[in-house]
């Protein structure tokens, strides 16, 4: 027989027994879980250097951190993980951290107060994207030997001022917070980037799951760490398959094929809503839409303007049309789930009030323009907002471009009405109670672009002091309470519109439990789910 | 009439280089060259698209938050400083000595990832030629055999219906149908998820690989995956194979020596695969090489439906994140195989053709 | 009514009175051929229905195309006065149809225009003067063969914007070497021919050789491979639509539908169908004309 004749019958063979024998329903082993999602912008998985989603998933398996957010009780805030406890000097700068005495990395090596100090000085003399997050607690490249180190078992961390404990704290449950392992990364050190390009696409941490594999574009595979210190998960492994088409997860979801899709779009989120054995979780992400107003504008400065533009916002009737399910109604700052958010949502939808405030600011004829982004959403809440806008005489352009365009406007202070997402950095109130209410120098000299306040040329009517004190403050009540009142002032004087935010759905089977995504302020943790 | 006789004047003399006899090593030679400079002009062209690209490598790795000091640290990393002509003699250089540098993104070597994804392609793109070859010649030929009958009606529609149909709006349909509704098939993907990395990667083209493992379990399950994508292209390629050969064919068998033989009482099974198809081989290769470099190149749109990790959505995925040292590496690949492929089938058109002797 | 009857027997002769008689006799012979072929007619019908519809667009959709209707989104076929449906924002999908057609025959107009014009002229040239420039110009036209062509397609829309004038730029940057070959091929031949000499002989230059001789011979196979190519191309413009570079929403553009409607393919599949079926129909037409085409132009390649 030829080789081909041979490749031939193999083919026809393989054909008959593939369309015979190929079981109508699949379900993946119970000790596996499948998810589909887009793991096309994982780029890096060096805690030091990692900042998009998919990525930071891995890093939140991989790496423990000296405190972790417990997925099950992420209201609680951060909890002991590596650190067992920690002391608080009484001029508020020195943070003493006890480490726990029983985890190993994955090679086996102990875990070290010496490592975990070479991780938060690696990330700071590396200073790549996401450095800024342990940077402005003063950390410099120069000083870090001094201001991170370790004493034996206790990590020793000294900040340039007093700020608040929580605050340090929940910078450290961030991506860059992942403790690696010395020795393995120095082992790998090229160039002295220390272990950089290694740890870019190997994994070298004491989390509960090990990286396998992480194949570009195609899957991650996790197995698990029998050694965890926290306990053996109960998934054995975890895989996670790039599928991009929303159809495609929902078929694969469907079939038993995948246990999670997390990229499903509404329209298929409703269909697999009636679907047979399977469940829809939703999460709050950080994600917030707002619409912002220039204070250069004469006619849009006024309070009373600044007050009626929060009345024209169709909130419910979004809410349960276009964005159903994708978003939910939100008026403050702090994303929900984070510390100090408030759930206080004061405006509706309310032409009269709006034209009673527009006609005691004595505004008449008012045209403005809106800049927005080419996404579908925010164009179709830009048209109804257009739409309420009308009723009340004011007529709004809207100016459609690319994120650049748009951005660029709006950085340079042009625009007369923004309408764009925010999206938290790190999982502190800081990350936004720093932007929206803190503008230290309103000239157009500082050049502030990276302030969504300067952005808009308001000065924050005192709130930047506020805004200050409250992220020194050590208690933590007491750092709740000020984030509560700050919010309160901001809703009533503030240039922002804040009207949603995002909703993440995940479509699971419903065997699966304790399947967490992380809400706003961390990512997907697998070892607490079961099957 | 003046346009049929214009057409008799003008019908090209088949195969130019049939006419002179050059002595073979100038002929490889000059081959050589040619290669050489339209890999070059290749190379420069795909490197002038990156350069004039909206997207700003440097911030694509650095991130908008980078200190100017970082940005500028890339920068040089990058040799973005040097003029653009040095730019592109350096990246010619390794090239050459087969290194297209590091993904900037992935942070892996970017000859990895094509090693990695140009399999995918590979495996697709043959079982799909296949298809279209095995079953596209024997219509093509009998539709000319049988002219104006309905078997050639079929034909015709069948071509016709393969060339006007949206690949992806069929490629989502046969998803639903062939693996949601009926489960048939396996879905998107190259293999179900028990059988990833289950047996090691020789050749990377997963139906070899498992078949050298001996791991029929996860041959047959990888065949179930590739089953619908490649029947997918094969239709494709075979709507422009069956097309193809019925005019050629037609064209032989109205030829006077065909008539001879059948007059000589030749069977006509004989004058139709004996005589007639041996004189369209050669036509018939070229044919196919182009249709296979065209699979070869990756269907973006069948890669994405099928979640296939092809060089299509590599390239694709690359060129919108600004990751141009993938772009250029996968590119010249793609490029150089579309070359050989068409010297090859050169190669065999002088083989075959006995004018070309 | 005498005179019908005349005319057509002028048009059938055997004895050419003039060089135009003769053309048109030619021309009129090859509409008879044409006319026999039942599909390449049907392939026409359906082209010439297509730019009724793009032209009457206004007279005949019964609603405007933009017009949202949130309350009625996603309406199912056969609905009383959306007949083929209506998409994700209620709008009509009959009436978005009829407007795409615009789109569609505008897309395909200007391809047409572009891509073979592009290689015509590199193509002659290259045919006609030969040495050095043939070389430079045909290992160009090679470098954009070999070159990937979504590649090519997709860094030149991402490079410039999406948009549909982009795209239609874009395909044509990868369609015209084709033309370019077929172009050279002919103008090889033509060249060497006697009657070529014999004008170069009366003075006339390249310039008028190429463009008032060699053009007008090269046009016949051009055009065909050009009706056999418009497939591809609507096929391609939507292509680029389905990943989201081509025509930009609210356009009515047949791709970008698909691509809209592909979101709700698995429960609302004829969002996406409807469209697909038209761009379907269109290309089938452009091919069986094609086919038709290829039968009177180029005997050669049908007989």
């Amino acid at each position: 027989m030829t080789m081909l004749s041979k490749l031939l019958t193999g083919a026809s063979l393989a054909l008959a027994v593939g369309v015979t024998s190929f079981p109508v329903y699949a379900e993946t082993p119970a000790n596996m879980l499948v998810i589909a999602n887009r793991i096309d912008d994982v780029t890096t998985i060096d805690p030091a250097e990692s900042f998009e989603f998919a990525g930071s998933d891995i890093s939140r398996n991989v790496y423990s951190r000296l405190v972790i957010l417990d997925p099950l009780d992420l209201e609680a805030g951060y909890k002991p993980d590596l650190a067992e406890s920690w002391d608080v000097s009484e001029d508020g700068k020195t943070i003493t951290f006890t480490m726990r005495d029983d985890a190993t990395f994955h090679s086996g090596n102990p875990v070290r107060a010496e490592d975990a100090a070479f991780s938060l000085q690696r990330a700071v003399i590396l200073n790549k994207t996401p450095a800024f997050i342990l940077t402005q607690f003063g950390f410099t490249p120069e000083n870090v030997t001094e201001t991170i180190r370790a004493d034996g078992n206790k990590l020793i961390i000294t900040t340039d001022q007093r700020y608040a404990t929580s605050f340090v704290l929940n910078c450290l449950t961030a991506t860059i917070g992942g403790v690696v392992d010395k020795e393995t990364v120095m082992a790998n050190e090229v160039d002295g980037d220390m272990g950089n390009v290694w740890l870019r696409t190997n994994s070298a941490g004491s989390g509960p799951y090990m990286l396998d594999r992480w194949t570009p574009n195609d899957n991650v595979t996790l197995s698990s760490n029998p050694d965890y210190y926290g306990g053996a998960p109960a998934m054995e492994r975890v895989i996670v398959r790039h599928v991009i088409e929303s159809a495609s997860q929902r078929l694969l979801l469907e079939r038993g094929d995948i246990d999670v899709a997390r990229n499903l779009n509404p329209e298929d989120i409703a269909g697999v809503s009636d679907a047979d054995g399977i469940q829809v979780v939703d999460e709050l992400k950080g994600r917030l839409m707002y619409l912002a107003l220039n204070q250069q504008h004469p006619e849009l400065s006024k309070p009373e303007v600044r007050q009626a533009f929060k009345y024209l916002v169709d909130y419910e009737g979004m809410q349960n049309s276009f964005l159903n399910g994708q978003y939910t109604i939100h008026q403050n700052f702090l994303p929900a789930t984070y510390l100090g958010a408030s759930d206080e949502n004061p405006f509706s939808y309310d032409l009269d009030k709006a034209r009673e405030l527009l006609e005691a600011a004595g505004v008449e004829n008012l045209e403005i323009e809106i800049g927005v982004r080419e996404a579908q959403e925010r164009m179709e809440i830009a048209q109804s907002f257009q739409n309420s806008a009308a009723q009340v005489g004011i007529t709004v352009n809207i100016t459609v471009g690319t994120a650049k365009q748009i951005l660029d406007r709006y950085r340079a202070r042009e625009l007369d009405v923004y309408l764009g997402a925010w999206g938290p950095d790190y999982p502190d109130p800081q990350t936004n109670a720093g932007t929206f209410a803190y503008n230290p120098d309103n000239s157009d000299e500082a050049n502030a672009t990276g302030l969504l306040a300067w952005r808009n040329s308001w000065d924050t009517g005192g709130l930047t002091e506020k805004v200050d004190a409250a992220v020194v403050e050590g208690d933590r009540e007491k750092r709740v309470q000020m984030y509560l009142d700050i919010q309160e002032e901001f809703r009533e004087t503030s240039p922002f519109v804040i009207m949603f935010q995002q909703i993440e759905q995940s479509a699971m089977r419903d065997n699966v439990t304790d399947f967490s995504t992380g809400q706003a302020v961390t990512n997907a943790a697998y070892w607490q789910v079961t099957k | 009439m003046a346009l049929t006789e214009d057409n008799k004047q003008r019908r090209p003399t088949r195969a130019p280089f049939s006419n002179h006899v050059w002595p073979i090593l100038k002929t490889a030679l000059l081959t050589l060259g040619s290669i050489a400079v339209t890999l070059i002009g290749l190379v420069f062209i795909t490197f002038v698209i990156g350069r004039v690209m909206p997207i700003d490598p440097v911030l694509a790795i650095v991130g908008e938050r980078a200190s100017q000091a970082t940005y500028d640290e890339v920068y040089f990393q990058l040799g973005l400083d040097k003029p653009v002509i040095v730019q592109f003699l350096y990246y010619l250089w390794d090239v050459v000595h087969l290194d297209f540098g590091i993904s900037l993104l992935n942070a892996r070597p970017v000859s990895e990832d094509i090693a990695r994804v140009f399999p995918a392609t590979l495996e697709l793109a043959t079982l799909g030629i296949f298809f279209g070859v095995v079953l596209g010649i024997p219509l093509g030929v009998l539709a000319a055999v049988h002219k104006g009958s309905w078997i050639d009606q079929i034909a015709r529609v069948v071509a016709l219906v393969g060339y006007s149909m949206p690949i992806f709006w069929l490629g989502l349909m046969g998803l639903l149908v062939f693996y949601g509704i009926l489960g048939w098939v396996g879905g998107p993907g190259r293999v179900g998820i028990f059988y990833i990395d289950v047996v090691p990667s020789v050749t990377g083209l997963i139906l070899v690989d498992t078949a050298l493992a001996g791991n029929w379990d996860a041959f047959k399950n990888a065949f179930s995956h590739i089953i619908l994508p490649a029947s997918l292209l094969g239709y494709f390629s075979l709507a422009y194979i069956s097309r193809m050969t019925r005019s050629f064919m037609l064209e032989q068998l109205s030829a006077e020596y065909i008539t001879t033989a059948r007059v000589k009482g030749m069977s006509e099974w004989n004058v139709v695969w004996k005589h007639a198809f041996k004189n369209i081989r050669v036509q018939l290769i070229t044919v196919i090489a182009l249709s296979y470099a065209n699979l070869l190149e990756g269907s973006v749109l069948t890669e994405i439906i099928f979640s296939w990790p092809g060089i299509g959505s590599y390239i694709t995925t690359a060129l919108l994140s600004a990751d141009m040292n993938a772009v250029l590496g996968g590119t010249v690949v793609v490029g150089l195989i579309f070359i050989l492929l068409n010297i090859f089938s050169d190669l065999l058109y002088r083989v075959f053709d006995p004018r070309a002797k | 009514m005498a005179d019908t009857q005349t005319l057509r027997q002028w048009l059938l002769t055997e004895t050419p009175t003039s060089r135009r008689h003769a053309k048109l006799s030619a021309i009129y012979q090859g509409w008879l051929s044409f006319r026999s072929n039942t599909m390449a007619m049907i392939g026409l019908v359906i082209l010439l229905l297509l730019l009724f519809v793009a032209i009457a667009a206004p007279l005949i959709a019964p609603h405007d195309p933009f017009a949202q209707d949130l309350g009625n989104r996603l309406a199912p076929l056969g609905t009383d006065g959306h007949i083929f449906g209506t998409d994700s924002l209620g709008r009509d999908i009959l009436s978005r149809l009829i407007y795409g057609a615009r789109i569609t025959l505008y897309i395909v107009a200007l391809v047409a225009l572009i891509a073979p014009i592009a290689g015509l002229l590199m193509g002659t040239i290259a045919g006609y003067v030969g040495g050095w420039t043939d070389t430079v110009l045909m290992r160009i036209t090679d470098i954009f063969l070999a070159f990937p062509r979504l590649v090519l397609a997709l860094a030149f829309v991402a490079a410039l914007g999406a948009g549909i004038e982009n795209a239609v730029l874009a395909i044509s940057l990868t369609a015209w070497p084709p033309y370019a070959r077929i172009a050279r091929a002919e103008t090889l031949t033509i060249r060497s021919s006697d009657y070529i000499s014999a004008i170069k002989l009366q003075g006339a230059g390249p310039l008028r050789i190429i463009t008032k001789h060699i053009w007008p011979l090269c046009i016949s196979s051009l055009i065909v491979r050009v009706t056999l190519d418009m497939a591809g191309i609507i096929l391609a413009a939507a292509g680029l639509g389905f990943l989201g570079l081509g025509a930009q929403p609210p356009s009515p553009e047949w791709g970008a539908m698909i691509s809209e409607g592909r979101r709700f393919i698995l429960d609302h599949w004829w969002v996406a169908t409807v469209p697909g079926l038209a761009i379907f129909t269109v290309s089938l037409a452009f091919n069986l004309l094609g086919d038709g085409l290829r039968d009177i132009l180029d005997p050669k390649a049908s007989e």
